[in-house]
């Protein structure tokens, strides 16, 4: 008589949940846009990180004498209105960039996780609190929101990233409620609940991990979404403020030479649209590897 | 339906007053005495007295709010700063110019970004899709005032062809409302593609195909109704993104809207113009929400006839 | 039905793959049977053997890339593989049509239902829109939905389970078709509704002399409409026979299996025998095991099968079975 094959599928919750990390992996590895988006913010990270080392001395530094030249040899982007390279302004502003949408979805998270937990799981009163503030802050589109807590923070990095920051606090908690309250209704959390665990633990074992797919997914397109608008930001004279190589705030300044230099303005520009760009991709590639079901 | 729009109307209320109280308490936020904030840096130590007392800024909180929702209720703005207009004289004279170009920018972004998706859904992997896709992708991921630069610069430096800037015929209405349109265009294509795609792949589809209806008649009469009920949603999310993408706009092609007078605002601190044209643009975000929301209840069925 | 009526349906070495990630998956791995003109024909099976992809196939609405159909479909004598896709949309709905599992799902949301029983008939018999929607309602009061005018302007959210499978029951009928795909017809269905539906769908079948593909996993469902049962098992046909003689004498070990495992009140008393079960599940598709598909589940399996997959052993005229005990 022959052996009974046992199904090998579901044996341990462990084991399937390493399976599922290891073909989401492979699946983000076809990906040939992710990927390509992965390489460019790769490129735009080690840039940051060896900023002293591709581009030495102060870029921020003016040397009036070459202002406004078009691109050579020696200064491969050319000048901007104060002699300074534009290359190495580019490259020292993947730093400020980086560091923005680092802040930015960290703030996010950072109050928008817990928020959007607590307000999916618990319900009632503290659910309804937080969702009218929500709502107030949804009734504002976002680069606006941004806009008026920069007119109330003031300017600079630091507001920026705070003002920015708490502009998509409200996206997060809507994205992490809408996952919590999904999953609060499967079967194996009334199970959990049933043996008398802990809200606490809930929330943290099976509740959480559901809900780190969104985010991972939607903390991409962010990071994308708050170099946008600090550049944005930036460009208004009303974010990073000059000298600081911030790519919007390069934008502004070279708007009044538009005429008879618009390579200022070219590439700062080219620079945000590779980033954002790369963040959009992997965002993409993310979101289809991981599950084509939590679409955003 | 009529629970449904009571519903929807009713849960607008809490909304309208937490954007009062938003308001309210920026401005006491800031750092510095309110009155002389109001009054703005040119006031006499009279004018600020004077503002204080107006605005009752000298009483409880509790009766400062009452008589600013008083006041805001009646649209009331008070006086810019800057100007010593009073506050919706400026916003009202702006406002159309902002209107007229969002909804050229939204117009086209459907007109466009419509077809595209749905042309990219019924092809998936085709060129087609590959071009849809890679558009939207850069539509974007662009920054909405760089294109805005680019645009002037080929059109209106190098080719001469359009205006830079200002207003006056519809020559001017052109490069302003395709750069504002950029980013929305890409986004209701997207939308629009892959609500299709899900459409297309669900049950009544098949259904109708079964039934040997042509494949035209099951794309845009079985799966586009419905998606475009998620679609139609989408819309009106956007127009927020133009609200916030004419500050920009405007600022870039001198377009004397409602954007650049809060650009002009926040540059020389006029906070009584600040709080009134946000106020303005939250009120507009919030009727158009609505509105769509109203649409949404006639065309989706469900809704229509419960 | 004699030997000398034609089949009105021929499927002959049907293959039904779909390329995925992970490689070929043969849902459909060379069946075939016949259906002729006016008969129930039960197609029997648990999820996953690949009956309702069977129903797919011949009216060919699989997405043509994941699905690969390869065989050959004779419906009236022509094979619908090699039809071009206007002629296939023509049979669609028209000479064969079908049920579907699902009447929460199935039907549009956005249309109202006289729209949508009527869109065949349109199409199909070259009616005005007026003449449609009159021949709707009219189907309507043939599938037994009380005020069939008021119901047929109305979406399908204001339909209940049984009522929606009704309409598309009526749906199908429209155009008057030889044959009728049923896919699982009542198995969302409520218990008391299942019998009305099945009740309806005779009558019917009756009244229109249609031939039906009753596909479902309920044998006592079978036992009421069918008139001939194909029982398939993991791509495979297994056993063919007359609706008696399958109950009374499966020869296969699978439908042995499946009829035992039907709980029948009083049977330990009589028989002395338990409810029985087949161990193990149905495999999955990647893992197909070598030989006869169900040799690891089987409770007379002899080494043969293990590695050698069993011939098509024909009984008797349509009483056919796939097991090397028969060999």
């Amino acid at each position: 008589m022959t052996e009974i094959k046992e199904n090998n599928v579901c044996q341990t919750g462990e084991w399937v949940t390493e399976n599922r990390f290891r073909r989401s992996w492979a699946k983000l590895k076809r990906n040939k846009a992710a990927l390509v988006g992965g390489v460019l913010i790769l490129v735009y990270v080690l840039s940051a990180f060896f900023a002293p080392v591709l581009f030495p001395g102060n870029p921020s530094a003016p040397n009036l004498i070459n202002s406004l030249e078009t691109p050579t040899f020696k200064d491969p982007l050319g000048t901007d209105e104060l002699g300074r390279s534009i290359l190495g302004r580019i490259i020292y502003g993947s730093r400020i960039s980086l560091l923005i949408a680092v802040g930015v979805v960290s703030v996010g998270i950072i109050l928008g996780i817990p928020l959007g937990l607590v307000s999916g799981y618990y319900g009632g009163k503290i659910d309804f609190g937080i969702q009218r503030v929500t709502d107030t802050m949804l009734a504002f589109p976002g680069f606006l929101l941004a806009l008026a807590l920069v007119a109330v923070l003031g300017v600079g990095l630091k507001n920026t990233v705070i003002s920015i920051g708490i502009s998509m606090v409200p996206m997060y908690i809507r994205l992490v409620r809408g996952c919590v309250l999904s999953v609060r209704e499967e079967d194996y959390v009334e199970a959990a609940r049933a043996v008398g665990t802990r809200d606490v633990i809930i929330l943290f074992r099976h509740i959480l991990p559901n809900v780190m797919v969104p985010i991972t997914v939607q903390t991409s397109l962010s990071m994308g979404m708050a170099i946008l608008f600090a550049a944005g930001l930036g460009f208004l004279g009303i974010g990073v403020q000059p000298p600081t190589p911030e790519w919007g705030t390069m934008l502004g300044s070279a708007r009044s030479y538009l005429f008879h230099a618009p390579h200022v303005a070219t590439f700062p520009g080219i620079a945000i649209f590779l980033a954002v760009l790369s963040f959009n991709l992997l965002g993409d590639g993310l979101r289809d590897a991981l599950d084509p079901r939590f679409k955003i | 339906m009529h629970n449904y729009l009571i519903k929807r109307l009713l849960s607008t209320i809490p909304v309208l007053i937490g954007i009062s109280l938003l308001l309210f308490f920026m401005l006491r936020m800031l750092p510095g005495d309110p009155a002389q904030v109001l009054a703005g840096q040119m006031a006499t130590p009279q004018e600020i007295e004077n503002i204080r007392h107006q605005l009752g800024l000298d009483r409880p909180v509790y009766e400062q709010y009452a008589i600013y929702m008083s006041r805001l209720v009646r649209l009331d703005l008070g006086r810019s700063a800057r100007t010593q207009n009073p506050v919706i004289d400026e916003i009202w004279a702006r406002l159309p110019n902002t209107l007229l170009l969002a909804v050229v920018a939204i117009t086209l972004a459907c007109l466009f970004g419509i077809p595209a998706g749905i042309l990219s859904a019924v092809r998936p992997y085709s060129w087609i899709d590959y071009l849809v896709t890679i558009s939207a992708l850069f539509g974007m991921s662009m920054p909405v005032f760089w294109l805005g630069l680019m645009l002037v610069v080929l059109f209106a430096v190098i080719l001469q062809w359009l205006p830079a800037g200002g207003t006056g015929s519809w020559q001017h209405v052109i490069l302003p409302s395709v750069t504002l349109a950029s980013f929305v265009v890409a986004f209701i294509a997207r939308m629009t593609r892959s609500t299709m795609l899900e459409t297309l792949s669900q049950d009544f589809t098949t259904t109708a195909r079964s039934k040997g209806l042509t494949e035209t008649v099951v794309i845009l009469k079985h799966a586009l109704k419905n998606a475009l009920i998620p679609i139609i949603t989408v819309v009106g999310l956007q127009f927020g993104f133009l609200l916030g993408g004419a500050v920009l706009t405007e600022t870039v092609f001198a377009w004397p809207g409602l954007g650049r007078l809060l650009y002009d605002s926040i540059s020389a601190r006029d906070y009584p113009m600040i709080q009134g044209t946000i106020l303005i643009f939250g009120l507009l975000y919030i009727f158009v929400n609505l509105v769509v929301d109203l649409i949404y209840a006639f065309v989706d069925p469900r809704i229509r006839y419960d | 039905m004699s030997a000398h009526t034609k089949p009105l349906l021929e499927i002959k070495d049907l293959h039904t793959r779909f390329h995925t990630l992970d490689g070929a998956v043969k849902a459909v791995d060379g069946i075939d049977f016949e259906v002729y003109p006016g008969e129930t024909l039960g197609l029997v099976g648990e999820s996953g053997c690949g009956k309702s992809v069977t129903a797919l196939s011949i009216l060919q609405l699989l997405p043509c890339p994941p699905a690969e159909i390869q065989g050959r479909i004779f419906f009236e004598g022509k094979n619908l593989l090699d039809l071009g896709k206007e002629e296939v949309r023509k049979i669609r709905g028209n000479d064969i049509s079908m049920i579907f599992q699902e009447p929460m799902t199935s039907l549009n949301p956005v249309l109202r239902i006289g729209e949508q029983i009527s869109e065949a008939a349109k199409i199909h018999k070259d009616m005005t829109r007026r003449e449609a929607w009159r021949w709707a309602v009219e189907m309507l009061r043939m599938v037994q939905i009380p005020g069939p005018g008021s119901r047929s302007r109305q979406y399908p959210h204001k339909f209940s389970g049984g009522m929606r499978q009704r309409a598309m029951i009526a749906m199908a009928l429209s155009c008057n078709p030889r044959l009728i795909l049923a896919d699982e017809p009542t198995t969302a269905l409520d218990v008391t509704i299942q019998a009305q539906i099945m009740t309806l769908l005779q009558g019917l079948k009756d009244d229109f002399k249609t031939a039906i593909v009753l596909i479902t996993h309920d044998l006592g469902v079978i036992a009421e409409m069918a008139s001939r049962v194909v029982v398939m098992y993991a791509g495979k046909v297994v056993e063919e026979a007359p609706i008696k003689e399958l109950f009374k004498d499966p020869r296969h070990p699978y439908t042995q299996g499946l009829l035992g495992s039907i709980p029948v009140i009083g049977r330990k008393e009589r028989t002395g025998r338990r409810l029985q079960e087949i161990p193990g599940i149905v495999p999955g598709p990647l893992e197909t095991p070598l030989g006869c598909r169900f040799h690891p589940r089987c409770h007379k399996v002899i080494n043969r099968c293990c590695d050698q997959e069993p011939p098509m052993i024909q009984l008797a005229e349509h009483r056919r079975v796939s097991c090397w005990l028969e060999a």
